[in-house]
């Protein structure tokens, strides 16, 4: 998966679970669930939009490469 | 108009899922209803026919008013006791001949549920109320009975007598029942700070996307009025393009809109908590090492939308808990302490906009885990999209609040009246733990206990917290 493809998964799945939340002008190095103010229900749901899009089962204990947009893209593109 | 939670003064009604005609069964959703808070579906209280629709969408009424009209098919006469010589002939009583065909049909009026269809004032009052009735000023005849079988309480007297100045003179005839869904204390009236949008400001705005809580209204009041939306959506030069609404629902206020009124509904209600009710607090450490060992394997083995999260798992903890202790798990009634049969854990949620809504899960205790995160997720979904249901703002019997996602070690919270207790859970969080003399890190969270000292002295609330704790060392076994 292209790091372009990894973005747009990760929008998308954070859009369906925070349909207001602003991941465009969101800093790569911000902490996803602090900045948008997902807890722990918004974060799992964000896991299983991510896991349907991507076809790849994200296990607890990668959920600390989900912490940023910039962790996050480099996880799922790697 | 029934009641949805105990800081409710009035409600909007937003939509009709009914017309005249229809059959209803008691627990279908019929109409969805705007309260400070949110928009929340409400039920039939009883099975029948709608007969008529008694409130138009968009309009606000107080708790008590009848909303709809059904009429109840092979209904034995549910007018048990017809009212006494004191029952004054401006009342209302909304029965109707029966319908040539249908024989015996009595009409109920809809949200009462208490006695509902019995005609009130059934019983005019204790000598005590009636003593103090005239002490107040309050004229029996105009004041609804909460009290079984319809008596009218001390506690309705109050309530009269507090609400009498702007409404007094008001003609009964308006409001055949204006029976509250719980006995609660005098309030006093809202004060009138919420944003005022005529409906039609309100559909619009939301046409010409205007965002009504910027702009400056010229009607009564302060009201913003159709022309001040179309000359702010002028000014602003805002393309006119949305589609036009459907018809038939009145627009639901918007989150920003809705947060001042929030605000103060939450604030009186709390206020009124910490007025009432002499608080004490309790914490304690617990190990999560075995709970979260569980839980991770769990999840590792399951699919994903089947995972748990530990706020689940600690929900489990408390609700179970509140089982074995029951003195913690009910409702401050009159003087006294009324246990729940089963535990409603009460679950506040915070929403996008601001503000927070406590919806209950029913039965608690007695779902499985897996169970108990779908109904969470269910839960938190609705209430953060205005669709949550009647009964699951009045249920609980006890309240859980978690704020470890947030990133806070413990929270000591406000009691929601009436109930007796408020459980906090903290974020679970690695700590240095001396086990059989080894100092290791271990996965802790400080789980805490808010108990109304009128119910249950620190003993019990002790027993609560160790009850919790041993539950979470056997994670299986929730």
């Amino acid at each position: 998966m292209t790091p372009e493809h990894a973005r747009r998964a990760i929008e998308e799945s954070i859009g369906q679970v925070a349909p207001n939340a602003d991941t465009e002008s969101l800093a790569p190095d911000a902490d996803l669930r602090d900045t948008l103010e997902l807890d722990s229900l918004d974060f799992l749901r964000v896991v299983e939009e991510l896991s349907e899009r991507t076809g790849r089962r994200i296990e607890e204990d990668d959920y600390p490469q989900l912490a940023t947009m910039a962790s996050a893209i480099k996880f799922l593109s790697g | 108009m029934p009641s949805l939670g105990a800081d409710m003064d009035e409600g909007t009604l937003l939509e009709w899922l009914v017309k005249p005609g229809d059959q209803v069964h008691k627990g279908d959703i019929i109409a969805v209803v705007d309260t400070a808070k949110a928009a929340i579906e409400v039920e039939s209280f009883h099975t029948g026919t709608i007969e008529r629709l008694e409130v138009e969408p968009g309009q606000t009424v107080p708790v008590g008013t009848v909303l709809a009209m059904i009429t109840e098919p092979e209904e034995v006469a549910a007018t048990p006791a017809e009212p006494p010589a004191v029952a004054p002939p401006a009342v209302a009583r909304h029965r109707q001949k029966p319908r040539p065909k249908k024989a015996p049909a009595a009409r109920r009026q809809l949200p009462p549920r208490a006695a509902a269809g019995e005609p009130r004032p059934a019983a005019p009052g204790s000598p005590l109320v009636r003593h103090l009735a005239q002490e107040l000023g309050v004229d029996l005849g105009t004041v609804p009975g909460t009290g079984p079988a319809g008596t009218i309480t001390r506690a309705d007297v109050e309530h009269a007598a507090a609400s009498a100045q702007p409404e007094a003179a008001r003609p009964t005839v308006t409001r055949p029942v204006p029976a509250q869904a719980e006995t609660m204390p005098p309030q006093a009236p809202a004060p009138a700070a919420r944003l005022r949008v005529s409906p039609r400001a309100r559909r619009v705005a939301a046409q010409l996307k205007v965002e009504v809580s910027g702009i400056t209204g010229t009607g009564p009041g302060g009201a913003v009025r159709e022309a001040d939306v179309r000359r702010a959506a002028a000014g602003a030069e805002t393309a006119a393009a949305g589609p036009p609404q459907a018809a038939k629902r009145a627009p639901t206020a918007t989150a920003s809109e809705r947060t001042p009124a929030m605000r103060l509904a939450i604030g009186r209600l709390m206020a009124r908590s910490k007025h009432e009710i002499p608080h004490y607090y309790l914490s304690n450490t617990v190990d999560m090492t075995a709970a979260m060992a569980w839980l991770h394997q769990r999840n590792r083995e399951l699919a994903i939308s089947e995972r748990l999260v530990p706020a689940a798992l600690l929900l489990k903890a408390a609700a179970l808990a509140a089982r074995q202790v029951p003195e913690l798990n009910g409702y401050w009634d009159n003087d006294q302490f009324n246990p729940a049969a089963a535990v409603h854990v009460g679950v506040p949620v915070s929403l996008r906009g601001g503000g927070l809504l406590t919806p209950a899960i029913r039965d608690a205790a007695g779902l499985p885990p897996g169970e108990l995160m779908t109904r969470l997720r269910d839960l938190v979904i609705r209430a953060r999209a205005g669709r949550l249901r009647r009964a699951e703002l009045t249920d609980a019997t006890i309240t859980v609040t978690n704020l470890g996602d947030q990133g806070v070690e413990a929270v000591f919270g406000v009691i929601f009246p009436p109930q007796v207790a408020l459980v906090g859970i903290g974020k679970v969080i690695e700590k240095p733990v001396a086990v059989n003399g080894m100092v290791g890190a271990r996965p802790t969270v400080i789980t805490t206990l808010s108990a109304d000292h009128r119910a249950s002295d620190g003993y019990t609330g002790a027993r609560f917290l160790t009850a919790m704790s041993d539950l979470l060392q056997r994670p299986e076994e929730l």
